[in-house]
């Protein structure tokens, strides 16, 4: 392992915190990988030896856990990963199109990255924000009702340093270090920061204050 | 029946920083815990019996029966593991929950726990959803100050340990096994059952695996009791559910209803269809579920009624489609979701939604040829039943359902040589439709 020796030992310490929450140790695996990329910004060759060595596993095990699910990456990530929601729903109201006009303007394809390291693009599946479609991502923070303009915006504004906020969520979108910090269970506290629970959340409470529903009548 | 809503999870969502402990428990949160408190586990288990919740995570099993399946009490720990993995295509109802409301599901988990005694939890939450991770640690942060968490919860000497757990992206996570594998950091894949769960879950120990909303449901049940609950729903369908509706409507959202209400009530709610245009298909209980059209607007959304006109009312994910919408394009689309996320462990599946998504694939381009439609239907009949777990037969669902409903949509395809929809047309933007879409997906 390369890690220097103050990485080594927050690594260590962090871990360690991670590991306490669960019976049986080897259940801090899939933390400790989103972890492991809010120090190095991928799954490294490092960060699987890392993690076998805490949970007493071999680096061939670590690894076939982490190729299994799509949010551990396998080469530097982009500090914004972008991703457009392409399943169904989203895909007819317009994502299709949010794709392809995003993906042009952008110069890479999906799971690729550009040049100056900024933004990593990906085709998403759905991310249960259906009524808000069409959806784009931005380090798992929720861009609604997207159109290709609000789209390049965001990546525009991002890339050229500007803070953005999401649709719902926090003050601004975090980088994808600091998001996979939150990922492996550490507050960052910005869980009261707000955009607003959004329209459609509410759409049903609007319609039962219609039909006389009063808060508070629980 | 009536088509009132009735907003009981969804009932503080508006109010001012709804998230926090302090607006739940103005609103009265957490009195439903210290009354669960002073019952007998037994009482509180007959009680969810009695109240006729059924699962919401889609195969509607009755909750309190599945906790009472729980073997007797052999000293070892047992384990309550909340799934909030919501990943089902069309499916967006908990996500809103725990945005707005995370202290529900929380209370949710300290009454169910200490009913099937439970002291260390987990909350398995998708990993795609950053903002919710921060309420939900917050929130058991916050309920752990307050004494609703922790060691001897408000002089009862009863313990309990919550974890929020962040997953990493798979759909199949959300299946119950899948999910407690994925728990225990291995990769995602169902387990044989049986055993099930309720007998060798979490760390092979008793395990009860609940929705988020089954959970949630909870404290409401036991501060307004069984009678208040079955007042709402249908003969076997009790009580309020959300309804996710999604698409080609004027006012998309989530709506809290009781079980039973009909489409039709919906979009009454809802504004209706976008202007201009009307129904073709939707599904009534996501991705996984046979589409229904306008013959079904009618069709009481409970588990009986949805399942004798041949589909599932599953999550309750309306997704509605209207009559500019290519149904080969949407079904192409979800099968591709399938290949992608089939978890390779078995044959048929792994197999299957690879052949279903090439021969799907050829005919939306317009390559395909009728064979190729009986193909489709006949690669359907090797998956589904032979798979080794639900996903398997959910991805033959809108296959089955939309050749037999629309066939002649899928031959207009093979006639013309390709798709006969504009595909600009159904966006919710303007746009020219420009052959680039169909490079990106070729
Ligand atoms: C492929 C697949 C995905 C699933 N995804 C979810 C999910 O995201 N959330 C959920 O609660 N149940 C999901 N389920 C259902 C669970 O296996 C299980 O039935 C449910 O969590 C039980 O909770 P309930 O009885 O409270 O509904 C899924 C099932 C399958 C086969
Ligand atoms: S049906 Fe599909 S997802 Fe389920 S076990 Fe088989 S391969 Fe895996
Ligand atoms: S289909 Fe895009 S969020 Fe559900």
């Amino acid at each position: 392992m390369t890690y220097d020796e103050t990485t080594l030992v927050s690594l260590t310490e962090d871990a360690a915190a991670i590991i306490a929450r669960y019976p049986v140790k080897r259940s801090a695996l899939l933390p400790m990988l989103h972890l492991v990329q809010s120090v190095d910004g991928f799954v490294s060759p490092d960060g699987i030896q890392f993690c076998a060595e805490q949970l007493e596993l071999t680096a061939a095990e670590v690894s076939a856990v982490a190729t299994f699910y799509t949010q551990y990456k396998r080469r530097p990530n982009g500090e914004y990963q972008v991703g457009v929601c392409t399943n169904t729903l989203c895909a007819v109201m317009g994502g299709d199109r949010i794709w392809d006009e995003l993906s042009e303007h952008v110069g890479v394809g999906h799971d690729e990255t550009t040049e100056d390291g900024k933004i990593t693009l990906e085709r998403l599946e759905c991310n249960a924000a259906c009524d808000y479609a069409p959806v784009m991502m931005v380090n798992w923070e929720f861009f609604d009702n997207q159109t290709p303009e609000s789209a390049k915006q965001v990546v525009d504004d991002l890339r050229a340093g500007k803070d953005v906020a999401p649709s719902r969520g926090p003050a601004k979108v975090c980088s994808f270090t600091q998001v996979s910090r939150v990922l492996a269970g550490f507050e960052d506290g910005r869980a009261d920061e707000d955009q607003g629970a959004g329209t459609a959340t509410l759409a049903g409470l609007e319609a039962a204050k219609g039909q006389g529903w009063t808060e508070g009548a629980k | 029946m009536t088509a009132t809503l009735t907003p009981v999870l969804s009932a503080t969502w508006g109010s001012d920083k709804s998230w926090s402990l302090d607006t739940y428990t103005e609103a009265g949160g957490y009195a439903p815990l210290k009354k669960a408190l002073g019952m007998a586990p037994g009482d509180l288990i007959q009680a969810v019996k009695d109240s006729g919740l059924r699962g919401r995570g889609g195969a509607g099993f009755p909750t309190g029966m599945k906790w009472g399946f729980l073997p007797p009490d052999d000293g070892g720990p047992r384990y309550l593991v909340v799934n909030a993995d919501e990943s089902e295509p069309g499916t967006c109802k908990d996500i809103p929950t725990m945005m707005s409301a995370p202290h529900q599901l929380i209370e949710g988990v300290a009454i169910t726990s200490f009913a099937i005694g439970c002291n260390h939890a987990f909350i398995y939450l998708r990993g795609e959803v950053v903002h919710v991770y921060r309420r939900l640690l917050q929130a058991v942060r916050e309920a752990y100050e307050a004494g609703h968490l922790g060691k001897n919860i408000h002089g009862s000497g009863f313990d309990l340990d919550v974890t929020v757990h962040a997953g990493a992206g798979a759909y199949i996570c959300g299946e119950e096994t899948a999910l407690l594998d994925s728990l225990e950091g291995r990769r995602g894949q169902p387990r044989l059952k049986p055993p099930f769960p309720a007998v060798a879950g979490l760390y092979a120990r008793p395990t009860v695996v609940n929705n988020v909303e089954s959970v949630a449901s909870v404290p409401a049940i036991v501060d307004k009791g069984v009678e208040w609950f079955t007042a709402m729903g249908t003969e076997r369908s009790k009580g309020m559910g959300l309804f996710s509706l999604s698409g080609h409507v004027t006012r998309p959202g989530q709506y809290e209803a009781p079980l039973g209400i009909t489409l039709r009530e919906l979009l009454e709610l809802a504004g209706g269809i976008r202007e201009g245009h009307e129904l073709k298909f939707w599904t009534p209980g996501g991705s996984s579920t046979p589409i229904f059209t306008q013959e079904h607007l009618d069709t009481p959304l409970d588990y009986e009624s949805v399942g004798a006109a041949g589909s599932m009312l599953g999550t309750r994910a309306l997704q509605l489609f209207d009559e500019t919408t290519c149904v080969v394009r949407a079904v192409t689309r979800w099968t591709e979701f399938y290949k992608h996320e089939s978890c390779g462990k078995c044959t048929p599946c792994r197999e299957g939604t690879y052949w279903l998504t090439q021969i799907l694939k050829r005919i939306e381009g317009g390559r395909g040829t009728q064979a190729d439609i009986q193909q489709l239907l006949d690669t359907c009949d090797s998956i589904a039943g032979r798979s080794f777990c639900a996903l398997g037969d959910g991805a033959t669902s809108s296959i089955i359902s939309s050749v037999t409903l629309f066939r002649e949509e899928y031959e207009a395809h093979v006639e013309q040589g390709g798709c006969p929809f504009d595909h600009a047309a159904s966006a919710l933007f303007d746009y020219s439709d420009t052959p680039a879409t169909e490079e990106a997906h070729a």
